[in-house]
């Protein structure tokens, strides 16, 4: 190829990612000129039609956000509420949203990971090529993505937009008996998940690594998921309300989604990598050892290992769900009880995907005057970007076909939900 | 006809993707066994897991006019993927079915009848045609289930 040849790859519509999506690559020589990670899924305009909604309904309202994890948006909503009004959820209230929590990231995770990233690195299309080559694999997952949605289901009332949730706790708390219903199907589920991962680490994984900015929650007392203070790998460590001093949002001609990055304008990375670089230590014993025998050190910079790293945290989540369940006692009172009133507050957890973050400004009654949501993909997607100039200059070897396919398998790295980030891909390289 | 289960698929809130779900609220009032399900494919294979004979009722996308009936024996001939509405992950009903006949988890039975829609825009409003079929998909449902 000359030095001049232009050459362009694009992907008009992403698969096996949620949402609609497109990707275009520009290549003049061996310089790569321009990548665009599209968002062209149209814009949802949550935050405006949120004002003017009691505080109590955005909950509910939020969570129709995203139908992989709802969770995320009505935990986050939940936990902004309560800090606009100084209420605190603790104690069996706090563990059932965890185990809630862990039960969306066993769905999101295994759906990813097992169906719609593991199809890349076997080089088939799509599931079912999986499913006939490796039945057991399929058969396993979908159980396992079951057992997620029966966890969703028993805590949240429903496995989809859950409707046992609100600001303050829950409509009403699971019975022990309940919930002990899961134990047995959770412990098959811990050595499926640790013989998934195992065949896993076996995939040839591209040769890529980047030193990433990685920004999660941190919790003193457990691995974060449901609650914690914003940090960062490289000394970054604040409270909620300082958020928007550190991160700001730009809108991009060619996203309809807002992308996030550091007030100095540097991309940052948020998901199961920057968790587990972050707060590694506080996984459990069993999960590190399962970390070990893929190969993981304590920590990753090659983000098609993403793929590993969600089987950890399913695996994790299994052991958590169990040790919530088993000591559950039911509380006498399924919620705090709530004034409404006048307040800023702010919510984050850790969705699959990475940190979702909420704020909401209250008036004396109780309603919605200003509502900002930052979800995952926004922030993700600027490393997107950079990671796809990385893995393409790494690889322009590689014919049009190779190389679109990998730059596909970098996005679905980051597990994209392209609604949430719309509130977000088709893949277009094109070589000069 | 106690052994079915229906399965109506769709959103009511998208117009007429709510065609499954409407004509399951008819037959559950006949004292059939029913489930409304959003057409998430993994989901959808457990949902049909415990029976034997399973008919899913779903909104069609193809080139049909409005309200037309497709009836598919799912036992019997392969689904086209493109006939359905439903994208999201790229794992939607048809696939869901085939999914489940590589993994041999297909009940004994299984039938899929499709209404083609027009509309998938915001609203519970049903366009005319497809309104009009209601009462023909119901009467065609239970014959089949009375086979």
């Amino acid at each position: 190829m000359s030095d001049t040849q232009t050459r362009t790859l694009k992907v008009d519509a992403l698969a096996r990612v949620e949402g609609e999506g497109a990707l275009h690559v520009r290549v003049k020589g061996n310089i790569v000129k321009d990548v665009k990670f599209r968002i062209f899924e149209p814009p949802r305009f949550f935050e405006a039609f949120l004002q003017g909604r009691r505080f109590h309904e955005v909950p509910d309202i939020t969570a129709r956000i995203c139908g992989i994890c709802p969770i995320a948006y009505m935990l986050g909503a939940s936990q902004a509420m309560e800090d606009a009004l100084n209420i605190r959820v603790e104690g069996e209230l706090q563990n059932l949203r965890r185990l809630i929590y862990c039960g969306e990231w066993i769905e999101s995770h295994v759906l990813h990971a097992a169906m719609l990233h593991a199809p890349d690195f076997l080089g088939l299309d799509d599931a079912l090529q999986i499913a006939k080559e490796n039945p057991q694999l399929v058969t396993d997952a979908l159980q396992l993505k079951k057992l997620g949605n029966d966890i969703m289901d028993l805590v949240g009332g429903r496995a989809v937009h859950p409707i046992n949730m609100k600001v303050g706790g829950f409509y009403k708390a699971p019975k022990k008996a309940e919930l002990e219903t899961l134990l047995p199907t959770l412990d098959w589920a811990l050595k499926t998940c640790r013989e998934i991962a195992l065949a896993f680490a076996q995939f040839d994984y591209p040769d890529f690594e980047y030193d990433y900015t990685c920004v999660s929650l941190q919790h003193p007392d457990e691995y974060a998921i449901n609650r914690g203070t914003i940090i960062s790998n490289r000394g970054l460590d604040i409270p909620l309300a300082q958020f928007f001093d550190h991160f700001g949002e730009e809108h991009v001609a060619h996203s309809n989604a807002l992308q996030g990055k550091f007030k100095n304008g540097e991309p940052y990375l948020v998901g199961p990598i920057a968790r587990y670089n972050n707060n590694f230590k506080q996984l459990s014993k069993n999960a590190r050892k399962l970390a070990a025998d893929c190969g993981l050190g304590p920590v990753v910079n090659n983000p098609y290992k993403s793929i590993l790293v969600r089987m950890v945290e399913t695996y994790y989540a299994c052991e958590e769900s169990m040790r919530i369940i088993e000591h559950y006692q039911r509380p006498g009172k399924p919620a705090v009880e709530i004034t409404p009133g006048a307040g800023e507050g702010y919510g984050c957890t850790e969705a699959p995907r990475g940190i979702c973050f909420h704020r909401y400004r209250l008036d004396e009654e109780g309603r919605v005057t200003l509502a900002t949501i930052v979800p995952p993909t926004a922030q993700n997607q600027k490393q997107i970007e950079t990671d796809l100039r990385g893995v393409v200059e790494q690889n322009l070897a590689l014919g049009d076909d190779e190389l679109t396919w990998r730059c596909e398998q970098t996005i679905r790295n980051y597990d994209p939900c392209i609604s949430c980030a719309t509130h977000f891909l088709k893949l277009t390289i094109e070589r000069e | 006809m106690n052994d079915w289960l229906i399965i109506g698929i769709g959103n009511r809130l998208r117009r007429d993707d709510a065609v499954g779900p409407r004509v399951v609220d008819r037959l559950e009032k006949r004292g059939l066994q029913c489930q409304e399900h959003s057409g998430e494919g993994a989901g959808l294979i457990s949902a049909w897991e415990a029976y034997p004979r399973v008919l899913l009722i779903d909104a069609t996308r193809s080139d049909a006019k409005p309200g037309t009936i497709h009836q598919i024996n799912a036992i019997e001939q392969t689904v086209p993927t493109d006939l359905f509405h439903y994208s999201s992950h790229q794992f939607g009903v048809a696939e869901a079915i085939e999914m489940a006949r590589t993994l041999k988890r297909l009940p004994d039975q299984l039938w899929l009848v499709g209404i083609e829609g027009e509309n998938f825009g915001y609203g519970e409003e049903l366009t005319p045609q497809v309104n009009n079929v209601l009462d023909q998909a119901e009467q065609i449902i239970l014959a089949r289930i009375r086979a």
